[in-house]
């Protein structure tokens, strides 16, 4: 039997062929080297994200997040719901706050559940995958896998906005959150722990909606890396990653800038230290290679 | 004024204040706020001269009575849900969600600006998500850069079409997803939870058509 196991909520960024599919990939690696049994709830469903309230409004929104928190009970009775999706795990745990919260809205929930065949009893917790390395394994736990150092590498930790707030990680400050420098030195990377644009907000879903002023916010990101003498971004959201990376090339025509920087995720690092090879860790995912972690994963 | 929207106002006789506390989600809390300034001090669409009137300037806004300027506004479009301000406001107003809340009860009322990009962008990937429950990245980038028609719709594909071939190398983009999509089984029974999800809340906050 597995060391842990959840109920695992992927999202739709996550799923094979999608903008995060490298993210899962390297997820799926790292949790096997450390025995998690991530079980997918079946048949999930999206929560429609942080941009979902105009035409979704209120009800309808609790009512997507809790079709998959009763899948979740009802097939996988006892797990937690782990998501990888900053914004999944966000929506998720936000709506089960206010169910818990309410009675009114829980009813209301349910009744429309009902529809579906459902019913949610407000029994599973919502977690983001970093809180269960961080809480339920350790930095101590987490580094005794490691066979590989990442020594040498620079990297800058963008931990973005909504993996940090409202909720963020127990001990960790909104305003200086350090897990995900601590995860970089735990793989024997450098960690720049003075780069100052760590919580900075990408601009988010307005990336596709207002795209000049998402691209200003992400030219600062990126910008401020590079002045720190990053060689790699690194970042446990996959909407940060997108936005940070794909949109380099934009940016440096716009601004006459020369951004070539790779943004990894955590479990990418992890993957990599642990002695995955560069296809388990998701690198050929990359829009911008990084070319240094390959070269780390294809030693022996 | 649109004939939904001056019921609403009606039915709390013009006082814009209540209105907000009954109509909008988490709008009970707009007296709370303190006016002290922190959430539009920590607003990211603030520096990039996004809004017309950051929060605290809202919800004065809304006590003032201000109705239109408010629902007609840009400004909660603007907000990315970086919770910077929920995080910092001293009052624990949970600022990001009055925001949202105001986009929604504008939308609702058909007030919200129009050809708002993100407006329009909330809607797309809304259908797009519970269409079959799960979201088509590709169909969704195809319908913002459609939104302006045929034309407009290939220069801004042709503009993107780097980060595109970035992603289609990288196979973090899937052409077959346009005909043969991710999506859950339970299609029928996702349709039917939210159409019941939407009477209720219809019903929750009905404005008098009387
Ligand atoms: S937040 Fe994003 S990735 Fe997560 S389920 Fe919703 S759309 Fe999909
Ligand atoms: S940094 Fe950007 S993508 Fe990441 S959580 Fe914030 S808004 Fe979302
Ligand atoms: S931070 Fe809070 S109390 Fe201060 S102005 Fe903003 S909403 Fe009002
Ligand atoms: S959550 Fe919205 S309103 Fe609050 S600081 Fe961020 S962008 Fe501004």
């Amino acid at each position: 039997m597995a060391k842990k196991e959840y109920a695992f909520y992927p999202g739709c960024s996550s799923q094979r062929g999608a903008s995060a599919s490298n993210y899962l990939k390297s997820v799926d690696s790292m949790c096997k080297t450390l025995d998690i049994k991530l079980t997918e709830i079946p048949d999930w469903n999206c929560c429609s994200a942080s941009i979902g309230y105009a035409e979704g409004g209120e009800l309808p929104r609790h009512v997507l997040n809790a079709r998959n928190f009763a899948l979740a009970e009802q097939n996988l009775p006892g797990q937690e719901i782990v998501a990888t999706c900053a914004a999944c795990w966000l929506g998720a745990r936000e709506t089960k706050e206010r169910l818990d919260a309410s009675s009114q809205l829980m009813a209301d929930t349910n009744e429309a559940l009902k529809e579906a065949g459902l019913e949610y009893k407000g029994e599973s917790d919502i977690r983001h995958m970093v809180e269960v390395l961080i809480e339920d394994f350790g930095y101590d736990e987490l580094k005794k896998p490691v066979v590989k150092s990442l020594e040498g590498i620079k990297f800058a930790g963008y931990v973005g906005c909504q993996t940090n707030r409202p909720f963020g990680i127990v001990g960790e400050s909104f305003e200086n959150p350090m897990y995900l420098d601590k995860l970089v030195e735990m793989v024997g990377g450098e960690a720049l722990t003075g780069y100052d644009q760590k919580v900075t907000c990408c601009g988010g879903a307005l990336a596709f909606s207002e795209p000049d002023k998402a691209q200003a916010q992400i030219k600062d990101i990126v910008e401020s890396a590079y002045d720190h003498g990053a060689e790699m971004i690194v970042t446990p959201c996959p909407l940060c990653q997108a936005n940070v990376e794909i949109y380099q090339g934009a940016i440096n025509k716009k601004y006459g800038k020369k951004f070539n920087i790779p943004v990894m995720y955590y479990s990418q690092l992890m993957t990599v230290a642990y002695g995955g090879s560069a296809k388990d860790a998701g690198l050929d995912g990359q829009v911008i290679r990084a070319t240094r972690l390959e070269e780390i994963a294809a030693k022996r | 004024m649109s004939n939904l929207s001056s019921q609403a106002a009606a039915q709390y006789n013009n006082n814009f204040l209540k209105e907000v506390e009954a109509m909008v989600e988490e709008g009970n809390w707009v007296k709370m706020c303190m006016q002290c300034g922190v959430c539009s001090g920590s607003c990211p669409t603030n520096f990039q001269a996004g809004w017309d009137h950051p929060p605290q300037e809202i919800f004065m806004m809304i006590r003032a009575g201000k109705r239109e300027e408010v629902l007609n506004s840009q400004s909660m479009w603007m907000c990315t849900s970086c919770y910077n301000c929920i995080v910092r406001c001293p009052r624990k107003l949970p600022i990001t969600h009055i925001m949202h809340g105001l986009a929604n009860y504008a939308h609702r009322l058909g007030l919200a600006p129009k050809n708002q990009p993100t407006r329009h962008f909330a809607k797309l990937f809304w259908n797009n998500c519970i269409q079959t429950g799960r979201v088509n990245e590709l169909k969704l980038s195809l319908g913002l850069y459609f939104k302006d028609g045929f034309k407009q719709g290939i220069i801004n594909g042709l503009a993107m079409k780097d980060v595109a071939l970035g992603l289609l190398k990288a196979k973090r983009l899937n052409p077959f997803e346009l005909f043969k999509a991710h999506g859950c089984k339970d299609q029928k029974g996702i349709h039917a939870m939210l159409k019941k999800a939407h009477e209720i809340e219809e019903r929750r906050k009905a404005i008098k058509t009387a």
